[in-house]
């Protein structure tokens, strides 16, 4: 009996399998030579970055290994170079390969938890909007126009300005992280909500969801199971390309020095220390981060990319 | 000789796996000032063979092989720059929705005296003379004023006609009508399909009609063509080919048409569908969950007792009263639903028949007046069981196919949800027995569960809707335009397995509809709509042959005459007056 | 007339967080006065201040004094915020005209050839590059044209806006020297090129919309040129759209200008918003708030009434 069941899910799943890769989405995708590339390679840096303190050649934090004797030294294809170090050293003496791949893990741990946040607070909010509509509607949607006429970057600094004088005292090492994640979250929740609230008002007004209502389903279980499944495209592509987002904003935080502090760098840190040596000549030290966070946020742009247009039925 | 000939025409699709052929070989011609018309349900290329003559194939479509002529002269292999002055000049296009076919943002003037000024050597100050005169020609009242217009400023039927205008507007030989009146009420429709002939005739213009209503072709078209599945099965004369057809298709697709003059029991089986399921085995309703718990008390009088229903929409709110506007959309409505009969609400769009549907169900709240369900009060209830108990008792079936299911479940899902939320089934097992019982008792077969929405087709779709509906064991179904989005032979079905289960289970129903003839076939007594009012009630036979609101005459009057339709295969029923003994 | 409430409405949200912000994070009376001041003085401080008077007494004079163009004391510098505003906002208002111009007249034709000639690998070309400068963030921008044409060239300057010309009693502008012009190359690609790859997205990604409707395909089907179907028919009806996003982008720019001017150590109010970020100075902070939003919301009303001349629907309903 068993078997047979399992039996059924085996062809199931492998069925779905050949469905999927049958499916137009999966077509396109093997037809556009650059996203297979931006796929191959977004897989890379996220292991890079996942596997870091596994492959990275030392450890950027751990100070026995590191001496101010090897500060600024160059790439290994340079003059003076050191073969220990392939892209030579900060200007404390650390492996910027390491420092690269340590920072990806920062910058990406950022990323992701921000988008989460992010999408967790506007689909709720835009669901409960969309669904509703009047006055709860009204209010969420006008806090949402009024912050979007704020870039968010700007929303993020004067978060992040703000928590630096209430929480003045505290433990910055600490607290950096979480309010960085707390002030992108608070940027970038409008974009999903808004989406959100317009597929749902489309939706709503669809008759699978009248039906449902004739049947007496209450209000929650109608927008949790019914309508969260069937707007969960366009939410989707607005993660991937807030994802690449959320990682030039958390850089440029972190560049202008009110992001992640220089004792637990993401590549815009690693970026702002280079950035003073630029004139020095030891350019390296910026380049090579900025060249990883270009390349990382290309690679994720290039998906999303690609991801919307794969999902838009209008440009089929 | 002919104006327009197509020979031998065949138009593909390159895809992916294989090439589609969406018209296969079609041959046709066109004479000065006639009119033929293309007549096909949807995916049978007619509206392909259009957009192949005037040169505006959809990517990657081409024309495989044949030719098509133009007063003689070869013009499917013309230079792109050439069609394009053939376009507009020669021939003209008309398209189905006139909402979205100008430019919102050009006056009609500008988008009118463009076009002739293209294509004929006018000064600015001619062009615009003519283009007042083309409008005034197309029935536009107070043109010199009009034209000064956007598209936004007039109404639907009233664009048809500009859209009219601009196909005319270089006095084209042929112009190419596409499904012209679809987007358009009867009684407009009526008046565009008039205007249309009127001209072909004044202006010795040929006219190539393409559509599924064998009403419109019945009444413009001299020549028909029927096209099914890309290919070419009947063509001739008008009256020939409705009146006596001869390829078992056309037989079948005319006898499927619903007909305002007479009803009949049962529409015969069409034979060229091949979704067409009956169910394998035979449920007995006696026993079957389907038929138990059916022992309601019998209702005084009326089942469902609507009393001067009111619903007021807001269309702009404003603090300020004064500014505040309102759409009455239903006006102290009232009327009675028997135990056992079909109830028919008749009227063009706008009319509030659906908003009187979503009142009942409870999707709105109605602002005024009550509905009496079987001795309860809906509108004044507010205990959520009871409320539950209420709503389980009355389902609906929705008028679009697509949307009505949601698109993220599987079948067995959809309509297993009303079973277990009213837990109505004691054990997985029943629930998943039930809804077997279901699919199969409405035709679409077991295997039908474990798929998803979009792997079935219009017809299908409807089915399940039904089969959600049965799910609650209902005892009242509102049908709003369950047909509409349907093609004509997939429509017939569908009333008919309606009829079927009314009579099986002795169900009350509210069948809502724009289309009389479909009214007539369906429906024990009729309400007629018109601006949220309800202006007659009557039994089915007594309205149709005795009218008595002038509207009610009004819109009989408008309906296409179907009395050339052949009548071969047609059981006729008896009067329709009394509801069936349940 | 309802336009204008709302952004009053706006400005009225803005002006409250930004009270907040000033009133209720950090102590104002410690960052004015030294260690050594006993309480009483500063009881005495705070009372002569006004701190003790109930809130909405004291968000009424904020507000007041706000619209007087008065934000109080910077608690870095010791001098009036207001003061300090009028001298950089000319030199983030010139880089931030110079970038847009070059975001608009770059990206708008850009947009409309790829947009019309989806197929041609120039539009790949441009396509291409400009996700390139999608995910090249702004101020890697701006190190990477320091690197090739201050440091390795030489050829234009790395930072400060050159020679300034004084016009008037406060404003300076960099628009009528040699060197001021040529120091406002690099910081205006820097922030323009950003808005210039949105822009030409935008406009690219609504013709494609625009050209599949049915109105097209029907001037189409009356035979009208390709030159009218684009331009008059097709571009009008992208124009709708594009201006409200332009607008705000317009508006980012200003914002962005933060991060180009740390990058070229421009002396603009960017520059010294940030740095008050860095040292919560919070009256610098509150203003700056009030500052930009005042600009967002004139931006987007300008882009109302924008809206209002290319749509006849709009027009037509009020008359």
């Amino acid at each position: 009996m068993s078997n047979v069941s399992t039996d059924k899910t085996e062809t199931a799943a492998a069925g779905m399998l050949a469905r999927m890769v049958d499916s137009d989405i999966f077509h396109s995708f093997l037809k556009s030579k650059v996203t297979v590339i931006a796929a191959i390679g977004t897989a890379v840096l996220f292991l890079l970055a996942f596997f870091a303190p596994l492959i990275a050649p030392h450890d950027p934090f751990d100070l026995a290994t590191i001496s101010i004797l090897d500060a600024r030294v160059p790439p290994m294809w340079m003059e003076y170079a050191d073969p220990r170090f392939v892209l030579g050293t900060d200007d404390q003496g650390r492996d910027l390969l390491s420092g690269i791949f340590y920072g990806m893990r920062i910058s990406l741990i950022v990323g992701f938890c921000s988008v989460i946040a992010a999408a967790i607070l506007g689909i709720t909010l835009g669901l409960v909007a969309g669904y509703m509509g009047g006055r709860v509607d009204a209010v969420i949607m006008r806090i949402a126009d009024i912050q979007l006429t704020f870039p968010a970057i700007l929303i993020a600094l004067l978060i992040d300005g703000a928590a630096r004088g209430i929480f003045g005292a505290l433990d910055r090492e600490v607290f950096s992280f979480y309010i960085l994640i707390f002030s992108l979250a608070l940027s970038f929740w409008v974009q999903y909500a808004r989406t959100v609230r317009g597929s749902t008002m489309v939706e709503k007004n669809k008759e699978y969801v009248q039906a449902a209502r004739v049947i007496g389903i209450p209000a929650i279980i109608i927008m949790v199971r019914h309508i969260l499944p069937n707007v969960t495209g366009p939410v989707l592509v607005i993660a991937t390309i807030n994802l690449a987002l959320a990682i030039v904003t958390e850089a440029t935080l972190s560049f202008l020095g009110v992001g992640m502090p220089p004792t637990q760098p993401s590549l815009g840190t690693l970026i702002a220390i280079g950035n003073d040596f630029l004139y020095s000549g030891e350019w390296w030290i910026a380049i090579f981060p900025g060249l990883a966070l270009a390349l990382l946020v290309l690679n994720v742009n290039l998906l999303g990319d690609w991801l919307r247009d794969a999902l838009n039925p209008k440009l089929r | 000789m002919s104006v327009l000939r197509i020979h031998d025409l065949k138009v593909e699709f390159p895809g992916r796996k294989s090439t589609f052929v969406a018209v296969h070989g079609v041959t046709l011609e066109v004479e000065a000032g006639k009119i033929l018309g293309v007549v096909g349900e949807s995916g049978a290329g007619k509206s392909t063979v259009g957009n192949a003559v005037i040169g505006l194939l959809q990517e990657p479509g081409r024309i495989g092989e044949g030719e098509v002529f133009l007063h003689g002269q070869r013009i499917d292999n013309l230079p792109d720059k050439q069609k394009r002055l053939l376009r507009g000049r020669r021939i003209g296009m008309i398209f189905q929705d006139p909402l979205t076919s100008l430019d919102p943002l050009q006056t009609i003037e500008s988008q009118l005296t463009e076009t002739i000024r293209i294509h004929l050597k006018l000064s600015a100050s001619e062009a615009s003379a003519r283009a007042i005169e083309l409008l005034d020609a197309v029935g536009i009242p107070d043109p010199d004023i009009r034209i000064k217009q956007y598209p936004h400023q007039f109404s639907g039927g009233m664009r048809q006609r500009v859209v009219i205008a601009l196909a005319l507007c270089a006095e084209p030989e042929v112009v190419i009508a596409d499904e012209p009146t679809t987007a358009l009420d009867v009684s407009i429709q009526a008046q565009i399909l008039e205007l249309m002939k009127k001209l072909c005739a004044d202006r010795n213009v040929s006219m190539v009609v393409i559509t599924h209503d064998m009403g419109v072709i019945a009444d413009i078209t001299d020549h028909v063509a029927v096209m099914y599945r890309g290919k070419l099965v009947e063509y001739g004369e008008t009256d020939q080919v409705l009146g006596r057809p001869q390829h078992p298709y056309t037989q079948s697709l005319i006898s499927a048409v619903p007909r305002p003059d007479i009803r009949v029991e049962r529409f015969p089986m069409v034979d060229y569908i091949e979704e067409a399921g009956t169910p394998t085995k035979h449920i007995d309703i006696a026993t079957h969950w389907l038929g138990k718990a059916r022992a309601y008390d019998k209702p005084e009088g009326a089942l469902v007792k609507i009393r001067d229903l009111s619903m007021r929409f807001v269309t702009r709110a404003s603090i300020v009263p004064s500014k505040r506007r309102f759409l009455d959309a239903v006006k102290n409505v009232s009327f009675d639903i028997h135990e056992g009969e079909t109830f028919g609400l008749v009227g063009e769009s706008g009319s509030g028949k659906s908003t009187i549907a979503r009142l009942i169900t409870g999707l709105f709240h109605p602002t005024g007046g009550s509905i009496d369900f079987a001795g309860t009060e809906l509108t004044s209830l507010t205990d959520r069981r009871q409320v539950l108990a209420m709503r389980r008792q009355m389902q609906m079936i929705f008028q679009d196919p697509y949307s009505s299911l949601n698109a993220r479940m599987r079948v067995r899902s959809i309509i297993a949800e009303p079973i277990k939320f009213h837990r109505l089934a004691a054990s997985n097992t029943e629930v998943r027995q039930i809804v077997d019982d279901l699919l199969d008792h409405v035709g679409l077969g077991i295997a039908a569960g474990d798929k998803f929405p979009h792997e079935f087709s219009g017809g299908q779709r409807q089915r399940i809707s039904i089969a959600r509906a049965l799910a609650t064991r209902p005892r009242f179904l509102i049908c709003d335009e369950p047909t509409s989005a349907l093609d004509v032979s997939i429509q017939a079905q569908i009333l008919n397995l309606l009829k079927d289960l009314q009579e099986e289970l002795g169900l009350t129903m509210l069948f809502i509809s724009h289309d009389l003839a479909v009214i007539r076939q369906m429906c024990n007594r009729i309400g007629v709509m018109r601006h949220g009012e309800l202006c007659e009630v009557a039994d089915c036979d007594a309205l149709f042959d005795n009218p008595q609101h002038p509207y009610t005459k009004q819109l009989l009057e408008l309906m296409p005459s179907m009395e050339l339709l052949s009548r071969a295969n047609l059981q006729e029923s008896g009067p329709t007056g009394a509801p069936p003994a349940p | 007339m309802r336009r204008l409430l709302q952004a009053m409405i706006v400005m009225l949200v803005v002006a409250l967080l930004a009270f907040t912000l000033f009133r209720f994070v950090g102590d104002p009376i410690n960052q004015m006065v030294g260690i050594e001041t006993s309480i009483e003085e500063r009881e005495a401080l705070r009372e002569r201040l006004g701190l003790n008077d109930p809130i909405p007494v004291q968000f009424a004079r904020f507000i007041q004094s706000a619209v007087q163009f008065d934000f109080g004391t910077s608690y870095q510098f010791r001098q009036p915020v207001s003061d300090l505003f009028l001298k950089r906002i000319p030199a983030t208002l010139e880089l931030s005209f110079a970038s847009a111009v070059f975001a608009l007249v770059v990206g708008i034709p850009m947009g409309i050839y790829a947009g019309l000639n989806r197929e041609s690998w120039v539009s790949k070309v441009f396509l291409s590059v400009s996700l390139v400068g999608i995910s090249l963030p702004t101020f890697f921008i701006g190190i990477l044209l320091i690197f090739f044409f201050s440091v390795n060239l030489q050829w234009l300057p790395s930072f400060g806006r050159g020679e300034v010309v004084e016009i008037g009693s406060w404003w300076t502008t960099g628009f009528l020297t040699a060197s001021g012009l040529k120091a406002l190359i690099l910081p205006s690609i820097t922030l323009g090129l950003y808005q210039m790859t949105l822009i030409m997205r935008l406009i690219r990604a609504e013709m494609l919309e625009v050209i599949r409707t049915d109105y097209i395909k029907f001037a189409r089907a009356r035979g009208l040129p390709d030159r009218l179907v684009h331009f008059r028919h097709a571009l009008k009806n992208t124009l709708v759209p594009v201006i409200t996003i332009t607008g705000l982008q317009l508006g980012a720019i200003i914002a962005f200008a933060t991060i180009t001017e740390t990058v070229f150590q421009w002396p603009g109010m960017g520059l010294m918003f940030l740095q008050a970020v860095q040292n919560v100075d919070i009256p610098i902070m509150s203003a700056y708030l009030l500052l930009t939003a005042f600009l967002f919301v004139s931006i987007n009303f300008v882009v109302d009434i924008l809206y209002f001349l290319i749509d006849p629907r709009l027009r037509i309903e009020r008359a």
